[in-house]
C-alpha cells in the first residue's frame, strides 16, 4: 500500500509544481518579450506584475463559455481535452532528479520509470496532433480548418527529423529508459568536460541536439514555426472558435509541450540532472552562491533605495535569499536538491531560448517550412544517424 | 486483475470496431479506429510486450490514422447517406454473423488447444532488444523485402504525383 501512497504524493506534488510553472511561464514569456522589445510588460497586478497569472486564470474561468451553434459538438468539446491530456501525460515519465528517501522508502524523482520512456513520450506527443486537427475541423470555420490542416501537416513532417534525432543519442546510451539515459551521461572527461551526449564520444551529438531543438520548436508550434495560428492570415488558426477554459486548455497544452521538449532535450543531450562541472570543483555550491548573490543585490538596493518602500521590502528579500542560501549548504538538502537544481537550470535555460527566439525571428512562409523539413532537416538527421551508428559500431 | 483488464480493453476494442462500421461520418469512423488501435496497444502492454504496444501507438494511431484524418479533412468528406437495405442483408445478416463467429472460435480452439488465460507479463520477448534481434537475424529477409516494398510504393507515389503536376 506504501507504494500507492507514495505515487499519489508524487503525483500531487508534481501536478502542483507543473500547474504553477505553466502559469508563471506565461508571465516570464511576457516579461522577457517585453524587455526584448524595450517595453515593461505586465506590471499592474502585484509587484512587477507577479500576480498577473492569477488574474488571468480568474479571467479565463469567469469568461462566458461560448458554444457556437454551427460546430460539431462532440469533437469540438473533445479536442481541447485531448490536447491538454496528451500534453500533461508526457510529463509523468520525465526524471527530475536522483534517488531520494521518503519515510524509509527510496524512490526516484520521477512519476513512472518506464523502460520504454522515450517511446512513450514519442507516442503520446504523436497523439497530441488529434487535439489540434479535430479542433480545426470541428469548429466548422475556414480559418480554423486551414489552421488545423497546416498544423497536422507540420507536426507529421517534423516528427520524422525529431524521431531520427532522438535515435542517435539512444545508440550511445543503449537504453530506452529516460532514467538510464541520464545515468549513462554521468562522469567527466579529463576531470572537467561532462560526459553529456552532446560531448560524449565516439560521436558527440551536437548535430542531433540542434536538429532536435529545431524540430521541437516546430512540434510545439512556436515562432518561427507558428503557422497554425498565424494571426495575419488565419485570425487565430485552430482555436479561433474557442473561448474561456477551452481556449485556456490549448494554451496550457502549448506550454506543457514546451516544457516536455525542453526536458527531453535536457535528458537526451545535456545530461539531465548531472552537474555542469565536478563536485570536487564546487558544483554543489552553485545554487547557494546564486542565491547569496541575489541577496547581496537586494541588500545593496535596499541600502540605496530608489523608492521609499524599497527600504523595507528589499532587505526582507535579502534575508530570505541569504536564509535559502544557508539552507542549501546542509548536506542532506544538497543531495536531494542539487540534481533537481541542475535539471531545472538546464530546462529553464532552454525555455528561455524558446522565448528569446520568439522575440528575435520572423515567421516562415508555409512552403519554406515544408521545404526546410523535407529537403534539409530530414536528410541531415538521416546522415547524422548513419554516421553515429558507424562510429558506435567502430569504436565501442 | 489481469482478466478484468483484458476484458475491459477487449470490450473497448470490440465496441470501437463496431462503431467504425456504424458511424456515418468518416471522421467518427476514423477516430473509432484510433480507439481500436489504442485498446490493442493496452492489450499488448498488459501481456508485457511494451515495445510492440508503443510501436502500435506511434505507427498506427500516431502516423497512419493522422494521415487518414488529414485526408478526410482535406477532401471535406460529408456524412454518408443511408440507402435502403437489400432484403438478403436483412434476412441473412444476423445468422451469418453468428455462424462466422462460431466458426472462428471453433478454429481458434482447435488450433490452440493448450491456450491458457491471460496473465500479466505472460509474454517475454517483447522488449526493444528482443524485437530488434529477431528482426535482424531470424526475420531479416522478410524485413528487407518489406522495406524494399515500401521504397517501391514511395517511388510509385512520387511518379503518380509528378504526372498530376504536368
Amino acid at each position: 500500500m506504501n507504494y500507492y501512497l507514495l505515487t499519489v504524493i508524487k503525483a500531487s506534488v508534481l501536478a502542483a509544481i507543473l500547474m504553477t510553472t505553466l502559469a508563471y511561464l506565461q508571465w516570464i514569456e511576457r516579461k522577457v518579450i517585453a524587455h526584448i522589445q524595450a517595453r515593461i510588460g505586465p506590471s499592474r497586478v502585484g509587484p512587477h506584475g507577479l500576480l498577473q497569472p492569477l488574474a488571468d486564470v480568474i479571467k479565463l474561468i469567469t469568461k462566458e463559455d461560448l458554444l457556437p451553434p454551427y460546430v460539431n459538438k462532440f469533437f469540438y468539446l473533445l479536442a481541447p481535452f485531448l490536447a491538454v491530456t496528451m500534453a500533461l501525460l508526457s510529463i509523468s515519465v520525465i526524471p527530475f532528479g536522483g534517488e531520494v528517501e521518503i519515510g524509509g522508502q527510496t524512490t526516484w524523482m520521477q512519476m513512472a520509470d518506464l523502460n520504454i520512456g522515450v517511446l512513450f513520450i514519442l507516442a503520446v506527443s504523436s497523439l497530441g496532433v488529434y487535439g489540434i486537427a479535430l479542433a480545426g475541423w470541428a469548429s466548422n470555420n475556414k480559418y480554423s480548418l486551414l489552421g488545423g490542416l497546416r498544423s497536422s501537416a507540420q507536426l507529421i513532417s517534423y516528427e520524422l527529423p525529431l524521431s531520427l534525432a532522438v535515435a542517435a543519442p539512444l545508440l550511445l546510451a543503449n537504453t530506452l529508459s529516460l532514467r538510464e539515459i541520464v545515468q549513462a551521461q554521468g562522469g567527466f572527461y579529463f576531470g572537467i568536460l561532462p560526459r553529456w551526449h552532446i560531448f560524449q564520444g565516439p560521436m558527440p551529438q551536437f548535430f542531433s541536439f540542434v536538429i532536435f531543438l529545431i524540430a521541437g520548436f516546430a512540434e510545439t508550434n512556436r515562432v518561427p514555426f507558428d503557422l497554425p495560428e498565424a494571426e495575419t492570415e488565419l485570425v487565430a488558426g485552430f482555436h479561433t472558435e474557442y473561448s474561456s477554459m477551452k481556449f485556456a486548455a490549448f494554451f496550457m497544452a502549448e506550454y506543457a509541450n514546451m516544457i516536455t521538449v525542453a526536458s527531453m532535450t535536457t535528458i537526451l543531450f545535456l545530461g539531465g540532472w548531472m552537474p555542469l562541472f565536478p563536485v570536487g570543483l564546487g558544483s554543489n555550491y552553485v545554487a547557494s552562491a546564486l542565491l547569496a548573490f541575489a541577496g547581496a543585490i537586494c541588500l545593496y538596493h535596499g541600502l540605496h533605495p530608489a523608492r521609499r518602500l524599497d527600504r523595507i521590502t528589499l532587505p526582507v528579500f535579502a534575508v530570505l535569499f541569504f536564509g535559502l542560501a544557508a539552507v542549501l549548504l546542509i548536506p542532506a538538502v544538497v543531495s536531494i536538491f542539487m540534481p533537481v537544481f541542475w535539471f531545472c537550470a538546464k530546462t529553464g535555460f532552454l525555455l528561455f531560448v524558446f522565448i528569446w527566439i520568439r522575440g528575435t525571428l520572423p515567421r516562415f512562409r508555409y512552403d519554406q517550412l515544408m521545404n526546410f523539413a523535407w529537403k534539409f532537416l530530414f536528410p541531415a538527421a538521416v546522415l547524422n544517424l548513419l554516421v553515429t551508428g558507424l562510429m558506435v559500431a567502430l569504436f565501442s | 486483475m489481469d482478466v478484468i483488464l483484458f476484458l475491459a480493453f477487449a470490450a473497448i476494442a470490440v465496441v470501437c470496431a463496431v462503431n467504425v462500421v456504424v458511424q456515418t461520418h468518416p471522421i467518427s469512423s476514423a477516430l473509432s479506429l484510433v480507439g481500436v488501435m489504442g485498446a490493442l496497444a493496452m492489450l499488448y502492454l498488459s501481456l508485457g510486450a511494451e515495445f510492440i504496444a508503443m510501436a502500435q501507438v506511434i505507427v498506427y494511431a500516431g502516423a497512419i490514422m493522422v494521415l487518414f484524418i488529414f485526408v478526410i479533412m482535406l477532401l471535406n468528406a460529408g456524412a454518408e447517406v443511408k440507402r435502403g437495405k437489400s432484403l438478403a442483408a436483412q434476412l441473412l445478416g444476423v445468422p451469418v454473423f453468428f455462424g462466422l463467429l462460431s466458426l472462428l472460435s471453433f478454429a481458434v480452439l482447435r488450433l490452440f488447444p493448450h491456450a491458457a488465460t491471460v496473465h500479466l507479463g505472460g509474454f517475454t520477448g517483447g522488449s526493444a532488444r528482443d524485437v530488434g534481434h529477431a528482426l535482424f537475424t531470424r526475420y531479416l529477409l522478410p524485413f528487407e523485402v518489406t522495406s524494399l516494398l515500401i521504397l517501391i510504393a514511395i517511388i510509385g507515389a512520387v511518379v503518380l504525383a509528378m504526372k498530376e503536376m504536368d
